[in-house]
């Protein structure tokens, strides 16, 4: 462990962003976790206050208020709603890298970031085990939803109701592609993520079949690791260099206009994310990072407003299914992006949309976050299973795989009857059934 | 420092979830949102019943250890600020609406309901809480009535104080007091309420508020009138006021004000404009079209250049929208914002807002001023950095001038933030000597041991 005057010094490079807040205490009014608790620790003018107390060498409890730090779902709501701009997840990760740095990685962390994450390969072999057995100790609670739950006592699962890792994960399924678009149309590359390869390999198969509906040439490279925002969470910032760094050299031999994802967290971590962490990076990395970040949008978003919605002008037999959207914090408070993934929905006449209330509250998943605070989480995610039942809906849709898990986990927990999908899911059944 | 039976005695009250002790923990209840020094208190209580609250007012009265009551901390004069080692009572898990009766029209509820909260529930029944402090979406109930907290609403709708129709509370020995009643008259003892509102924990510590509910306005017309000269659209304030026309809102905005807001918002303000007033009547649809009209006939006499009336719901809500970001747009502009909330007697708003603009000027200092003209309450908000000490002594040096004028029209160091600590050492100027003592005598015979937040409005 560095010594408590080299933390002070560290701390010292957040100081110009600290003295933004002006302890207006306005985060209360939004701020999940501070919702379920009322602790000032756990809303964000407390974690500044207390970041700026350890700058100040007001106190001296850097593992304490890293602990409190990680009591954090990085949804971003604080930032959104702040009077005088705090850059709250900027400070956040910077003081989690820092602190880290400071006292060390958990075992445990390191040996899942360091030992598997950093090593696209291994990671996939390790999934692929865990998808094989995972049948034995766990069995199906919900065939609308698909979860299940552990067989005997677990202490890893919990009374957790997961959906499962899939049988044959999307890069087995289809490995590369590299096709032309038409005349007139976008190269797009597909940035595939980690949840949508293991858990949700129909998500990355709609997205191909609707790209390939529009059109639009797709560069998916084989070998994608993961976009890095776990590693750099946990404040691990040497994770998330090598992860940006294989994921920048394998798209940048490709060509292409776009990087579309289909999940709300890897679209912000390589918009925001990437570019925030590595300031302190060579310039050439950062020009490399910044033309990257540039080229990144959400699918909905790239549907909507770069290539066009196909509209379905078949007429429907019968009644729309009531569908309700869910509104990942990462796609509304990071990129303000909220009308498109419901115009995609809505272009499919089979569908009926209606908003729940609270639409664009947070879920409560937070990735780390569900695993370390889970009754904490449940909490929070309860909230917005009673926003879907009071919305009369039968299926939610939201842009963002992890939200999709955390959405799965609570209705199946209040066993409600509601299938969870990915807006370009129900955009791809109206073309496939296009006449 | 708080000894290990203690904390364990206040665990046994509370429950050991409820009760923080850790540096850490306790680090995060030593501010609130006035600029001011945080100070560490000892322990953070966090009662969930009113029965613990009562026991936990006892128990600190019984080790003689200062008591800080705390909602939301969005205090601006330093009223929740704890006394060093001293124990904060966090309200926010007393946080239950106990009725909101609409045959009678009042609410009762517990300290710890959020401002906005109940003012979205009794709407929800047609019924009007008018009180809408700017941190309504966290301020705490009892943080207002112990503030006596205002709004952009004070001129027809008044204060907290106007709603407060009864309270029940804890003296310093944990002993229920009940005062006021849940009738519309109530003529029965000494008008406690009265004292404990606007007392900033200092007498006593809030149980139970029964607070008086209006119907819902029918109809309600939004403008925006623009003047070349801040002189006149402050002489338009006075004139509309010595009209008899009561708005139920009437804000200025200054030049400063007006482009840092447009700047941030892009709400289609007039950049050049040297002030804007914000106006809304409201009350039946044919006194709402008759106070509109006066109110644009007066304004235009004034010399303003254009007057906007918002003709949807959509334009209104832009007009409010604006003003609500007026305190964030400042805020982006320099590290530190200091808000005062000196307040004159309506017909002296010209000339204060003359001399805060000579108080700026003298000082080389950066002020917006907006605010609630109508109630001659503004808002002179300071931009600095506190960390450049320089400054940091002109902007003290600008807060007791912009004191001094005030009191000099004939006005008060605080519409609506309340005296906290930092006014304190400023009231014998508006008060007396006498008036102090008067004060202090009356705490030291209700709080004989000095423990109900102690320091706050008249020192000591």
């Amino acid at each position: 462990m560095a010594s408590v005057k080299e933390l002070t010094r560290l701390m010292k490079k957040l100081e110009d962003q600290l003295v933004v807040c002006m302890r207006c205490g306005m985060c209360q009014a939004v701020c999940p976790v501070f919702a379920q608790t009322g602790r000032e620790a756990d809303v964000a003018r407390g974690k500044l206050a207390l970041l700026d107390g350890l700058m100040q060498e007001m106190f001296k409890d850097p593992q304490g208020v890293c602990e409190r730090l990680n009591r954090c779902l990085l949804c971003g709501s604080c930032a959104a709603n702040c009077p005088s701009g705090v850059s709250v997840m900027e400070i956040f990760l910077q003081a989690r890298a820092i602190l880290a740095g400071f006292m060390g990685l958990p075992p445990a962390k390191k040996a899942i970031l360091r030992g598997m994450l950093a090593h696209p390969e291994l990671f996939d072999h390790v999934m692929a085990w865990g998808a094989k057995f995972q049948k034995i100790f766990t069995r199906e609670v919900n065939d609308v939803i698909g979860t299940s739950c552990a067989r005997i006592n677990s202490p890893l699962i919990g009374d957790r109701h997961f959906r499962g890792l899939a049988e044959k994960p999307f890069h087995r399924l289809l490995p590369a592609l590299d096709t032309a678009p038409a005349k007139g149309r976008p190269r797009a590359a597909f940035f595939v993520g980690c949840l949508l390869d293991k858990f949700f390999p129909d998500i990355a198969q709609a997205v191909v079949a609707v790209l390939q509906s529009h059109a639009v040439g797709i560069f998916m490279p084989p070998g994608q690791a993961c976009c890095g925002i776990p590693a750099v969470s946990a404040g691990d910032t040497q994770t998330f260099g090598k992860l940006v760094r294989h994921n920048l050299a394998l798209f940048e031999a490709g060509r292409f206009d776009y990087l579309v994802t289909a999940c709300a967290t890897c679209t912000s971590t390589i918009r925001k994310v990437w570019p925030m962490m590595l300031r302190e990076e060579t310039a050439a990395l950062r020009a490399r990072v910044e033309k990257m970040a540039a080229k990144t949008l959400d699918v909905n978003q790239f549907l909507v407003d770069e290539v066009g919605l196909l509209t379905c002008d078949r007429q429907k037999d019968g009644e729309p299914v009531a569908v309700t959207y869910h509104d990942p914090c990462h796609l509304k408070k990071s990129l303000g992006v909220a009308a498109q993934p419901r115009a995609v929905i809505t272009a499919n006449p089979d569908y009926r949309l209606i908003e729940m209330p609270e639409a664009d509250a947070c879920c409560g998943m937070g990735g780390s976050f569900n695993l370390q605070y889970y009754e904490l989480s449940a909490g929070i995610g309860r909230r917005k299973r009673d926003n879907i039942q009071a919305s009369g809906a039968v299926v939610v849709a939201t842009g963002c795989p992890a939200c999709m898990l955390q959405i799965s986990d609570t209705l199946s927990r209040a066993g409600d009857r509601v299938a969870v999908r990915h807006p370009v899911q129900l955009y791809a059944e109206s073309l496939r059934s296009k006449p | 420092m708080i000894s290990q039976s203690l904390l364990e005695e206040f665990q046994a009250k509370v429950g050991a979830d409820n009760v923080f002790s850790e540096d850490t923990d306790r680090l995060t209840y030593s501010y609130d949102a006035a600029v001011l020094e945080p100070v560490m208190p000892g322990l953070v209580v966090r009662p969930a019943t009113g029965e613990a609250l009562g026991q936990v007012v006892r128990l600190c009265n019984q080790n003689r250890i200062a008591l800080t009551v705390r909602g939301a901390g969005t205090n601006l004069s330093g009223g929740t600020i704890p006394i060093a080692g001293g124990v904060v009572v966090v309200t926010n898990a007393l946080n239950r609406i106990e009725e909101i009766n609409e045959q009678d029209m009042y609410a009762v509820v517990q300290p710890g309901v959020v401002t906005a909260k109940l003012a979205a529930a009794v709407e929800a029944k047609g019924l009007f809480y008018p009180p809408d402090p700017g941190s309504q979406a966290v301020s705490t109930l009892g943080g207002n009535v112990a503030e006596n907290a205002g709004g952009l609403r004070g001129l027809k709708y008044g204060v907290t104080r106007d709603y407060v129709m009864g309270l029940q509370f804890f003296d310093v020995d944990g002993q229920p007091i009940k005062t006021g009643s849940r009738t519309v008259k109530c003529a029965t003892g000494y008008n406690l309420t009265g004292l404990m509102v606007g007392s900033e924990g200092t007498l006593g510590v809030f149980n139970k508020i029964t607070l008086k509910l209006i119907p819902l306005p029918q109809d309600r017309k939004s403008m925006v009138a623009v003047f070349d000269e801040m002189g006149s659209a402050s002489e338009a304030v006075a004139a509309i006021i010595a009209s008899h026309v009561v708005p139920a809102t009437l804000e200025i905005m200054d030049n400063f004000t007006i482009r840092a807001v447009e700047d941030y918002s892009h709400a289609g303000l007039p950049k050049e404009a040297a002030a804007l007033l914000l106006i809304e009547v409201d009350g039946h649809p044919a006194q709402v079209a008759d106070d509109a009209a006066k109110v644009e006939t007066i304004c235009r006499q004034m010399g303003a250049a254009d007057i906007r009336v918002a003709k949807t719901a959509a334009e209104r809500d832009k007009v409010w929208a604006a003003r609500r970001t007026a305190l964030s747009a400042l805020a982006k502009l320099r590290p530190t914002l200091v808000l005062e909330d000196a307040t004159v007697p309506r017909s002296r708003i010209p000339a204060m807002v003359k001399a805060i603009q000579a108080i700026s000027a003298r000082y080389g200092l950066a002020i917006g001023t907006f605010g609630h003209a109508g109630d001659g309450n503004l808002h002179p908000t300071i931009l600095t950095d506190r960390r450049d000490k320089a400054e940091w002594k002109k902007v003290e040096a600008a807060i007791t001038d912009i004191f001094d004028q005030a009191l000099a029209l004939g006005g008060t160091l605080s519409g609506e933030h309340g005296t906290g600590i930092a006014k304190s050492c400023y009231l014998e100027k508006e008060t007396s000597p006498a008036t102090i003592l008067y004060s202090r005598r009356l705490k030291a015979a209700l709080d004989p041991n000095n423990i109900l937040n102690p320091g706050k409005i008249i020192g000591g």
